[in-house]
Formats: C-alpha cells, sequence, structure tokens
C-alpha cells in the first residue's frame, strides 16, 4: 500500500506513503553549521542537545559532591573536610542535582528533542521562547556558581527558615538563582501545552496521543501552576534577608512553619514533574521492545493528569512532626494514600502490556526494568512514610535520604538513563556499544543498591540525615554505603564513555533500529532541520503493532507556498476509515 | 526473628514504642509480599514471552476494565488499613494523659536544656521518672531543632516563638539517646543529648538535690566545676581545650593572651575580656571566625560563669 486513496466531501486527499531514510546527506546537524548558528539556534533539537550538553555536565558536578559527602562519612568523627564545608556540600548536591538536573532533565532536554517529532510538528509552538528557557537556565546557573565562589550556602536545598533567614554565606544569591532558573521551567511547560494543544499532525487525535507526551502534558502543568509559588516564595527570603522585612524568621515577627507549606507547596508537586516524564518514557520503551499495543492507555494517561492534580494536595506530608494541627495532618496522610493508586494502576499495566508479547531485552528495556525495581521500592517506602506515626519516626533520617535516592535516582534517572539509550540512535545517528551499555545497566543497579539499602537500615535504626559526625554504632553501614557509591560512580562514567566514544565510529545508525511504530522513528536518521519533508498524516495509534509498518508511514505533500501550516479541518479516509484532523 | 528486629529497629523503651513497630512490619511486610510478586511476574514474562523471530506478531490486547477495577481496590483497601492504623498510633502519641509529669525543654545551637518544676535545670540530660507519662514542652532560641529519641519513636520540631509538646512513658529505666533532626547549623550531629530513666524514689531525690538549679557542689574546687559546666553547656562543641582546631577559638593558652578582632583591634585577655564573651558573644569578634555564638545571659549564673573562667585559666 503505497498510497491511499482518501477523500472527504468536498475534496480528496492522496495520502502517499513516505519511507524515511537511513542516512541522509542532510539532516538537521549539517543543514546550518557553526558555533553562532547553535547558539542562536530556534530548532528544538538543537536546544535539546544543548540542554543535554549542560544538565550531564550538572549531572557530574552534583555527582561528584556526592562522592565527597560519601567518603567523609567513612569515619564516625572528621575524615577529611570541616563540618561547613560538608554542609555545603550536602546543599549544593542536592540544590544541583534538582534544580540543574533532574528537572530539565526529561522534559527539556529528552522532551525537547523528541516531543514535535512525536506530534508530527516542525517545531514547538514557540522557538524563540524554547531558546529563552534555555538562556534563562544558563543564567540561573551561573548565579547558583556564582554564589558557591561568593561564600557558598549551607541550608540544604531545602532553605529552611529561620535558619536560611539568618545564616551567613551567599543564601540571597543562590535563591536568586534558583528564581530564574525557575522561569526557564516555565517557560518549557507553556510551550509544551501550547505545542501539543496546536501542533498535532492530522489525524493524531487525543486517544493517539503517545504516552510521553501525556506525560509532558502532565509535567507541564504542574511546572505553570507549582513553579511561581517557588518562586515567590525565595523572593520572599531575598526580601526578608535583604529588608529585613519580618515573614519566616520568629525574631522579626515572621513565622516559620509558614515558608515549610509555600517550599512544600512547591516542592511536593515538583517531585512529580521529576518523575511524571519518566513515566512518559516507560510507556514507550515497554511497548517498542515488547512490540505490543499499551494495556491500559487511558488508565495510564489520566493517571498521569490524576497524580498531578491530586499531588497539588498533599505537602503537608512533609511536616507532620513541624507542629501542624493534627486533623491537618490525618488529612494529608489521606490524601498521600490516594496519590500512590494511580502510580500503582501504572505498575500493573506497564507489566500487562509484557503478557504475550514479543520482548526483545535490549539496554533501554534493561534499565526500565532498572526503574521497575527501584522505583517500587521507592513508591512503597512513600506508602510507609504517609502513614503518620511512622513517618514520626522516620522523618529526617536516613530513611527518607533512601526513599527519595529510590523514587529520584532509581527511578526518574533509570527512566532518564534509557529514554537517552532509546533515542540516542535518532539524535545522534549512531548505535552505541550494547554489551557495555547492559554491564554499565547492571553496575549501575548494583552500586545504587549496595549505596541506598544499608541507608534504609540505618534510618530505621534512627541515623539522622544532614549529620556530619555520627555515633560509632552506624559506621559499618556508612561503610557498604560509600563504598557503593563509588560503584554507582563507575557505572555512570563507563555509560558516559561509551555513549561518546559511539559519536566517533559507532556502528551508523537506521531510521527506526527497534521496529517502533511511534512517529519520531518515521523519520530519517538523523531527521532533517525541519523534521519533516512531508505533512504527517496519522490514522493509527502510537501502539498499533498489529498493523502494518507503512501505514505509520503516510502525509502529504506539503504545499510550496506554506512551509509551516498545517491542514486544518481535513477529512482523510484510509482503507474506508474516517479519522478527523482538528 | 529477634535478631531480625535488633537489626532494623532500636530497642523499644516507651509504651507506644511496640504500637509503632506492629506497623512497621505489616506495611514492610505487606511491601515486600507485593515487591516479590510483581517482579517474579515480570521475570516470568520477560522468559516466557521472549523474543523468538524477527516477524513475530502480537496480539491485541488494549485494556481489561475488570483488572483495572480490581488492582486499584485491592491496593486501596490495603493502603487505607494503613492510612487508619497510622492514623490511630498517631493520635495515641498525640493525646497527652492528664497526669502526665511536665518539664519545659529549650533548644538552642547547639544544646538540648531542660527545665523542672522546682528550679532545677540540666544541659544535654533530661531526668525523668519511670512508669509515668512525662511531658515536654518546647520551644527554640535561634532555628528550628528537632527532638528525636528513636527508642521511643518519637520526633518532634522544636520551633522558635512558639510551643510545641510531646510526651511518653518509659516503664523502665535506662538511657536512651537524643538527636536533633532538623539541620541546624555546624554543630547540627554534635546536638545530642540522652534521657535518664529513673526510678521514681531516685528521681526525686535527683529533683531535690538540684532544686533552684545551678550551683556548686560542695565536693568540686571551682576550676573542676567549671570543665564540668564546659562539657554540660557544651561549649566544647565549639572551643577546643588543646588548641586543635574548631568552630570557635581555642581554650588553650587563652587566658593572658593578645587577642586580635576583625574589626582591627586588640585586648589581652582577662576576666572581663571572658565574661563579656560569655555574655554578649558579638561584642567583639574573633578575627577568622564566624559570629555564631549565642550569649549564655540568664543562663549562665555569675557563679557558674566564675567556674567556667577559673577553668579556663588552668589550660595552658
Ligand atoms: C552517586 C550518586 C549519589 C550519591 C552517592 C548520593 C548521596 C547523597 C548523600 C550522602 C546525601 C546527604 C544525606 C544527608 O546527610 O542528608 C544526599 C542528599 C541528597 N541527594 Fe543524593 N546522591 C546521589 C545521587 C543523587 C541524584 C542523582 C539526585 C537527584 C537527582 C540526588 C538528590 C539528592 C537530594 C535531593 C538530597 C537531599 C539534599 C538535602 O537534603 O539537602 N542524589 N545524597
Ligand atoms: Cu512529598
Amino acid at each position: 500500500m503505497d498510497t491511499a486513496e482518501s477523500s472527504s466531501t468536498s475534496k480528496k486527499i492522496q495520502v502517499q506513503r513516505y519511507k524515511p531514510d537511513d542516512n541522509p546527506e542532510k539532516h538537521y546537524l549539517n543543514e546550518e553549521t557553526g558555533l553562532w548558528s547553535w547558539l542562536t539556534t530556534v530548532d528544538h533539537k538543537k536546544i535539546g542537545i544543548m540542554f543535554l550538553g549542560a544538565i550531564t555536565f550538572f549531572f557530574f558536578v552534583g555527582g561528584i559532591m556526592a562522592l565527597l559527602v560519601r567518603t567523609e562519612l567513612w569515619t564516625p568523627a572528621k575524615t577529611f573536610i570541616e563540618a561547613n564545608t560538608y554542609n555545603q556540600l550536602f546543599t549544593l548536591h542536592g540544590a544541583i542535582m534538582i534544580f540543574l538536573f533532574l528537572v530539565p532533565s526529561v522534559p527539556a532536554a529528552l522532551g525537547n528533542f523528541i516531543l514535535p517529532l512525536q506530534l508530527g510538528a516542525k517545531d514547538v509552538a514557540f522557538p524563540r521562547l524554547n531558546l529563552l528557557s534555555f538562556y534563562l537556565y544558563l543564567t540561573g546557573a551561573g548565579i547558583a556558581i556564582f554564589s558557591i565562589l561568593n561564600g557558598g550556602i549551607d541550608t540544604g536545598w531545602t532553605f529552611y527558615t529561620p535558619y536560611s533567614s539568618t545564616t551567613g554565606g551567599a543564601v540571597t544569591t543562590m535563591v536568586f538563582g534558583v528564581f530564574v532558573i525557575g522561569f526557564s521551567s516555565i517557560l518549557t511547560g507553556v510551550n509544551f501545552i501550547t505545542t501539543i494543544h496546536k501542533m498535532r499532525a492530522p489525524g493524531l487525535t487525543w486517544d493517539k496521543l503517545p504516552l510521553f507526551c501525556w506525560g509532558l502534558y502532565a509535567t507541564s502543568i504542574i511546572q505553570i501552576l507549582a513553579t511561581p509559588v517557588l518562586a515567590i516564595t525565595l523572593a520572599l527570603v531575598g526580601m526578608e534577608r535583604i529588608l529585613g522585612i519580618g515573614i519566616f524568621d520568629p525574631a522579626m515577627g515572621g513565622d516559620p512553619v509558614l515558608f515549610q507549606h509555600f517550599f512544600w507547596f512547591y516542592s511536593h508537586p515538583a517531585v512529580y514533574i521529576m518523575i511524571v516524564p519518566g513515566f512518559g518514557v516507560v510507556s514507550e520503551i515497554i511497548t517498542t521492545f515488547s512490540r505490543k499495543h499499551i494495556f491500559g492507555y487511558w488508565a495510564i494517561a489520566l493517571s498521569s493528569l490524576a497524580i498531578a492534580f491530586i499531588g497539588f494536595l498533599v505537602w503537608g506530608h512533609h511536616m507532620f512532626v513541624s507542629g501542624q494541627a493534627s486533623l491537618a495532618s490525618m488529612v494529608f496522610s489521606f490524601l498521600t494514600f490516594l496519590v500512590g493508586i494511580p502510580t500503582g494502576i501504572k505498575m500493573f499495566n506497564w507489566t500487562a502490556t509484557l503478557y504475550k508479547g514479543s520482548i526483545d531485552l535490549k539496554s533501554p528495556l534493561l534499565y526500565i526494568f532498572g526503574f521497575f525495581f527501584l522505583f517500587l521500592v521507592g513508591g512503597l517506602t512513600g506508602i510507609v512514610l504517609g502513614s503518620i506515626a511512622l513517618d514520626v519516626h522516620l522523618h529526617d533520617t536516613y530513611y527518607v535520604v533512601a526513599h527519595f535516592h529510590f523514587v529520584m535516582v532509581g527511578g526518574m534517572v533509570m527512566a532518564f538513563l534509557a529514554g537517552l539509550h532509546y533515542w540516542w540512535p535518532k539524535i545522534t545517528g549512531r548505535m552505541y556499544n550494547e554489551t557495555m551499555a547492559k554491564i554499565a545497566c547492571g553496575i549501575i543497579f548494583v552500586g545504587f543498591n549496595v549505596t541506598f539499602l544499608p541507608q534504609f537500615v540505618m534510618g530505621s535504626q534512627g541515623m539522622p540525615r544532614r549529620y556530619f559526625n555520627y555515633i560509632e554504632q552506624f559506621q559499618p553501614f556508612h561503610q557498604v554505603s560509600t563504598i557503593g557509591s563509588f560503584i554507582l560512580g563507575l557505572g555512570f562514567l563507563m555509560v558516559f564513555y561509551y555513549l561518546v566514544k559511539s559519536l566517533f565510529g559507532g556502528q551508523k545508525a537506521t531510521a527506526n533500529p527497534w521496529g517502533s511504530r511511534a512517529m519520531e522513528w518515521q523519520i530519517n536518521t538523523r531527521p532533517p532541520l525541519h523534521n519533516f519533508h512531508h505533512i504527517p498524516v496519522i490514522i493509527n495509534g502510537p501502539y498499533d503493532y498489529h498493523k502494518p509498518m507503512e501505514e505509520f508511514q503516510l502525509g502529504l505533500a506539503e504545499s510550496p507556498t506554506d512551509g509551516h501550516g498545517q491542514e486544518s479541518d481535513l477529512e482523510v479516509t484510509s482503507d474506508g476509515k474516517e479519522i478527523n484532523a482538528e | 526473628m529477634d535478631a531480625i528486629k535488633d537489626f532494623f529497629l532500636p530497642p523499644a523503651k516507651s509504651t507506644l514504642a511496640e504500637q509503632t513497630d506492629a506497623l512497621f512490619w505489616f506495611v514492610h511486610g505487606s511491601s515486600l509480599i507485593l515487591t516479590i510478586g510483581l517482579i517474579a511476574v515480570i521475570v516470568y514474562f520477560v522468559y516466557k514471552y521472549r523474543r523468538k523471530s524477527e516477524d513475530e506478531v502480537t496480539p491485541l490486547i488494549t485494556h481489561n476494565n475488570a483488572l483495572e477495577v480490581t488492582w486499584s481496590v485491592i491496593p486501596l483497601v490495603l493502603v487505607l488499613i494503613v492510612f487508619g492504623w497510622g492514623y490511630q498510633v498517631f493520635m495515641n502519641q498525640t493525646v497527652v494523659p492528664d497526669d502526665a509529669y511536665e518539664v519545659n525543654v529549650t533548644a538552642q545551637k547547639w544544646i538540648w536544656q531542660f527545665q523542672y518544676e522546682n528550679g532545677a535545670q540540666s544541659t544535654g540530660k533530661l531526668h525523668v521518672p519511670a512508669d509515668r507519662p512525662v511531658k515536654l514542652i518546647m520551644s527554640s532560641k535561634d532555628v528550628i531543632h528537632s527532638f528525636f529519641v528513636p527508642d521511643y519513636r518519637l520526633k518532634q520540631d522544636v520551633v522558635p516563638g512558639r510551643y510545641t509538646e510531646m510526651w511518653f512513658n518509659a516503664p523502665e529505666p535506662g538511657e536512651s539517646i537524643i538527636f536533633c533532626t532538623e539541620y541546624c547549623g555546624d554543630g547540627h550531629s554534635d546536638m545530642l543529648g540522652e534521657v535518664i530513666v529513673h526510678e521514681e524514689e531516685e528521681f526525686e531525690n535527683w529533683l531535690a538535690e538540684n532544686a533552684g538549679g545551678g550551683s556548686k557542689p560542695e565536693d568540686l574546687a571551682p576550676e573542676e566545676w567549671g570543665e564540668q559546666l564546659a562539657q554540660e553547656w557544651a561549649c566544647t562543641t565549639c572551643h577546643s581545650t588543646d588548641g586543635s582546631q574548631m568552630t570557635g577559638p581555642t581554650w588553650q593558652g587563652k587566658f593572658g593572651s593578645e587577642q586580635n578582632f576583625e574589626d582591627g583591634s586588640t585586648v589581652t585577655v582577662d576576666e572581663n575580656y571572658l565574661r563579656e564573651s560569655i555574655l554578649e558573644p558579638n561584642a567583639k569578634i574573633v578575627e577568622g571566625y564566624p559570629a555564631v555564638m549565642n550569649t549564655y545571659q540568664g543562663q549562665l549564673n555569675d557563679e557558674q560563669i566564675n567556674a567556667i573562667i577559673e577553668y579556663i585559666k588552668t589550660l595552658k
């Protein structure tokens, strides 16, 4: 079926097949070249790559800090650095990993590259805003680095008042940096929502939207609604420090617990900013590598929205021992359990997708299985912490540290790596060394568990977090954890090594190496500068593996006058089926 | 069984600790079963349905409402149990029995202080009677701290500008460690304390001996008492007595030495300077050190300050 006859009442349209090229001469990387073309690009793919470079850099900076922290904890007293240095290190480790790595990781880096391709669009809705978002990120990061060199900060990434209103160092500068980065995140959110609403190719109805797009859609909603609250809160901290207005510091008549409400009103939803895009990656990879239709499409799509929504109502579970009213604690605990349900539903649906699939255990899928186990542990320990009586014991101990590393590193970083491996051929046009990828995945998995499982035990035993000195009883656990962290670090380095190596002389990738049905695989590898030389027309869902590949490569010839516009109100039929394009 | 318990949890030394532990085991037990179950299913699927040829076709299975409902409702019931149970234990932890014995707790960087009904005071060590509910009325002088006793499975933030409460009943005499669990700066991890649970009678004796607080025990020389106070009031968290570098300047060789200040002035260390430094620490900031020390005005009386000064004089 090379061409399909399509008709509407008024006009007949020729939908024809556009077979992607494996290694075209011209692609987005060589159609425009030179440093200037990168710095001023509005191409979502290049912006995505620049984000990828920046977050990789900060991941390693944050990682080195983590290793220094872990090394210091080798002995119960001072090992090699001062208490204050230690406090600055764990603060920066947390702040960098969260604001500079994890929040932009999947959305701004992978999402930027993939989202328009999945929608069949030539770019995001606001390409210039997209570039601005990147520069805001860089500016914020620059301000943060400046604050590190200019006195540092030792408040923890949570900036709790009144400690943060009174301690020395460059808190105000750092807070301003995070404020600026917040706007980068908001702009990405606005851009994605508009793009998903307005830029879908003809035939791409909401029920055919890839789940990765659904994930990014839910994430963008949270980014837009929650980030301004963080911005305002941090601005208030800055005002308190500079102008001496009493907002949070009781010495000036403020309320320190109010800060915690504001902060977690952002930061709890933010943990979903850090995981929901990962859910999207999981759905894409599971279906591709089991060549099977996703199980429970709507359950997965809507549970992301449910999480985004309920996620706004549970912030108080970080404050069970802060002195908030017992009634408030009860309500927050209840809602916390409700948010666990949609997450569980996703896990079950993914598992069911594997049933009767054709499962090819390639490295992206292997990373996803890593995600499965680690995220499951992270999620279930979240249930433990959501139970008030248990949280009273476990709050601010290493149990919590282990919990959030299981979800953030075990969950999101694994999902990010899975996505990176999955889309690497499309992005770079090269294949990495598959054996190395599998070994690295194993090393990361083992290293991670050796690092963080002992932390559950010592946390339950009572070891508080953010401790420079600790009592001797905990030393064996700390030492195992430190050893694990170096194994983990080795794993990440290995990934970096073989991915970079693949750029130089890795095997050339074909257009669709995994045999996926999703739209981003139906174009050239590497993609052309404007993604599509035709207007893609979608007649099947992205997971319709029972349909032949040809049906996923249909499109309309582009009218030469109007390069960017998409035909609206188009009715197309193919094989006698009606499809509606909005 | 006991070995597993001891591996994961500290000894249970309050009347409510067992309740928390029961829930702890319930949630972890059911989680473990769920994890093993789900992982087993995945491993089985990955093996059973591994790709055997490149042109394999998979059946079209899009959804199944009965399954969706099942795996929503069963976990929902489970988490509701965990919720209700957790809330119930929490209420037991929160509602203070009427006959509780009250102790006031003051937190500041980086010490815990306790004040008792008869004016007795203690620092770092909380003395309580066994087998009787004890209620702590807590507040902080500077930033937020958090009072955590793992053996009791209890924790409560201690906030400046307001009072927070917590209660426990320790049936047996013994000792349990207190941690500060809200990050409060350089000395955060040294802000430890101890709960000392006495038999009722022993406790009454201790209380009587310390009534009115802060006078020198008969059998100690002033400088010996000073040394004890310096430990108790946690001066030594920041000031070494052997010349080693810590958050504050060392006390070794301090008396009679020449001191340089941030503002360029100098002074020869004498009794007046030491007294001022204890009562108004930020009046003169020693060169190269952060201005982080709190005042001890209203906390140490003159007799105690004199004793500490005597002690510092002995550190040549
Ligand atoms: C090599 C990998 C890692 C190691 C060994 C590691 C280790 C640590 C350690 C030792 C702490 C301090 C615990 C304390 O005393 O409070 C910490 C805190 C934290 N880590 Fe990691 N970490 C790693 C990776 C990550 C990643 C990838 C993320 C996020 C994406 C992350 C997010 C955090 C956060 C948010 C905190 C809390 C910071 C704070 O409370 O101020 N970590 N980590
Ligand atoms: Cu939360």
